[in-house]
């Protein structure tokens, strides 16, 4: 099974852990109805979308409050400490905490109890605290986008906020960025870098590229990152390698978007509507 | 060995923590403001000499949790503590990015500061999206200013609290000056 680790914005939603599924636009986990907009709630959709046509069970979420003060994120690294080494999963995705070293650190140790160990993927302030603990490598799969491969690849920056001008993104410069953050051991076993062309690659280069369909008005909807991030782990979680799994996702999630037919205004929610369809059609041509 | 064993070994250093920033301060009673309001709101911080690069300031700073700087500034801001200069701990030369990338859809404007975009539509001066960012107030800024006007919606650095929130700021307010009339 795979679970799914991260926080809705709300600072009253206590933290909950349960299988959750997904009623037309809200997500449904032990009772609590969450709307499904950017973020976790987004990944969730997405997994849940793309799971079902894969036969998965759904996900079990550990999920927290939390709006950018860090208190429900501390709370549930905490939770997990505790609980994970007991857990059984296939593959764990973590997603939007408030990144924090020390506590990065005591999660990866419950995770290290684990047997057998799971497929860990990571994305989004989960990835960043991945990096800045010098950790990186022990991940299976990182999901930046444009500014984040930049991120990875400036070994100085402790967040993408502090990226080096010299470094800063530049659609052309992804292989380079890319092998930067290998040589810095600040990527994960494998990388999917989403972006106008979306690079699946490992620490002996660029393994696939895929650029088509190529929607222009995705690039400024909020979520089309978490989605992907989804879809992959849902990917994953049905048995196939990472690799396979990034390259298949970064089809669905650009179809998925085509068939959304967005403008830069459109909300993620009129994505993950396609991404059944777009599963279906993928699977088909692979 | 196990996959985290050479992790349990750095653990032991007395290295700085990578996710901390320092706050340099005009003179020794703003750091003692400064940490007597930071701790009574429940942050972590200490106390430290300067690191040797920064030469600005007094013999005293303070480390923090560098990825709430937004809410640890906006509290120091409160009692007339504002710092002199915030860096990160581990390469205290870092300056925060200062580069924007702008996107023209036509209809809509989209400004990448960091890893924030904000998406405006021109005609109604709505915001009509926000993405990017990895800390958890991003999902909570989104809902907060998305379908709102610009000159109306509550600000990034009002409502905000980490460096993901610090970025939008950056692209809200470079939106604000591409479109106010000139």
């Amino acid at each position: 099974m795979l679970a799914i680790v991260g926080t809705v914005p709300d600072e009253a939603f206590p933290l909950t852990e349960g299988q959750v599924c997904l009623e037309k636009d809200t997500l449904v986990l032990q009772g609590r109805r969450i709307p499904v907009n950017r973020g976790t709630p987004a990944l969730l959709a997405a997994t849940i979308a793309a799971g079902d046509i894969l036969g998965n069970p759904p996900p079990f979420a550990y999920l927290v409050g939390d709006i950018g003060t860090g208190r429900g994120s501390r709370q549930l690294y905490d939770y997990l400490t505790k609980h994970l080494p007991k857990a059984a999963f296939k593959v764990i995705t973590f997603h939007y905490l408030q990144p924090d070293v020390d506590w990065h650190n005591q999660v990866l140790f419950a995770v290290e109890e684990m047997k057998p160990k799971p497929v860990l993927i990571a994305d989004a302030g989960f990835m960043y605290v991945a990096k800045m603990s010098g950790q990186a490598e022990v991940y299976d799969l990182f999901t930046p986008d444009a500014g984040e491969i930049a991120f990875l690849a400036d070994e100085e920056a402790p967040h993408p906020f502090y990226t080096r001008g010299f470094i800063l993104y530049e659609e052309n410069r992804v292989p380079e960025l890319i092998t930067r953050a290998y040589e810095h051991d600040n990527a994960a076993r494998c990388l999917l870098v989403k972006g106008k062309r979306d690079y699946i690659a490992n620490r002996q280069g660029i393994l696939a590229t895929v650029d088509e369909p190529l929607v222009e008005a995705l690039e400024p909807v909020g979520g089309t990152g978490d989605t992907l991030t989804g879809i992959v782990s849902a990917m994953a979680d049905s048995g196939m390698r990472v690799e396979e799994a990034a390259v298949l996702a970064a089809k669905v999630n650009r179809l998925a978007g085509l068939y959304a037919n967005p403008t830069p205004a459109t909300q993620v929610i009129e994505l993950i509507q396609h991404i059944p369809r777009a599963v279906t059609e993928i699977l088909k041509k692979s | 060995m196990s996959f985290l064993s050479f992790l349990k070994k750095k653990r032991t250093s007395e290295e700085p923590q990578p996710d901390r920033g320092i706050l340099v301060f005009e003179n020794t009673s703003e750091v003692i403001r400064a940490e007597n309001t930071l701790k009574a709101r429940g942050w972590k911080v200490k106390v430290k000499g300067p690191p040797p690069e920064i030469r600005t300031g007094c013999d005293l700073v303070i480390e923090f949790p560098l990825i709430e700087e937004l809410d640890v500034l906006r509290a120091l801001e409160g009692v007339g503590a504002d710092p002199i200069m915030v860096v990160p701990v581990q390469s205290v030369l870092l300056e925060p990015v200062n580069l924007f990338q702008t996107k023209d859809y036509g209809e809509y404007l989209m400004i990448r500061a960091a890893n924030m975009k904000l998406t405006v539509d021109r005609k109604t001066m709505t915001i009509v999206n926000i993405s990017g960012g990895g800390c958890p107030d991003v999902p909570f800024l989104a809902q907060e200013m998305v379908r709102k006007p610009l000159l109306e919606a509550p600000s990034p650095r009002a409502i905000g609290h980490t460096l993901c929130g610090y970025a939008l700021q950056l692209a809200y307010e470079e939106m604000k000056r591409q479109c106010s009339p000139s």
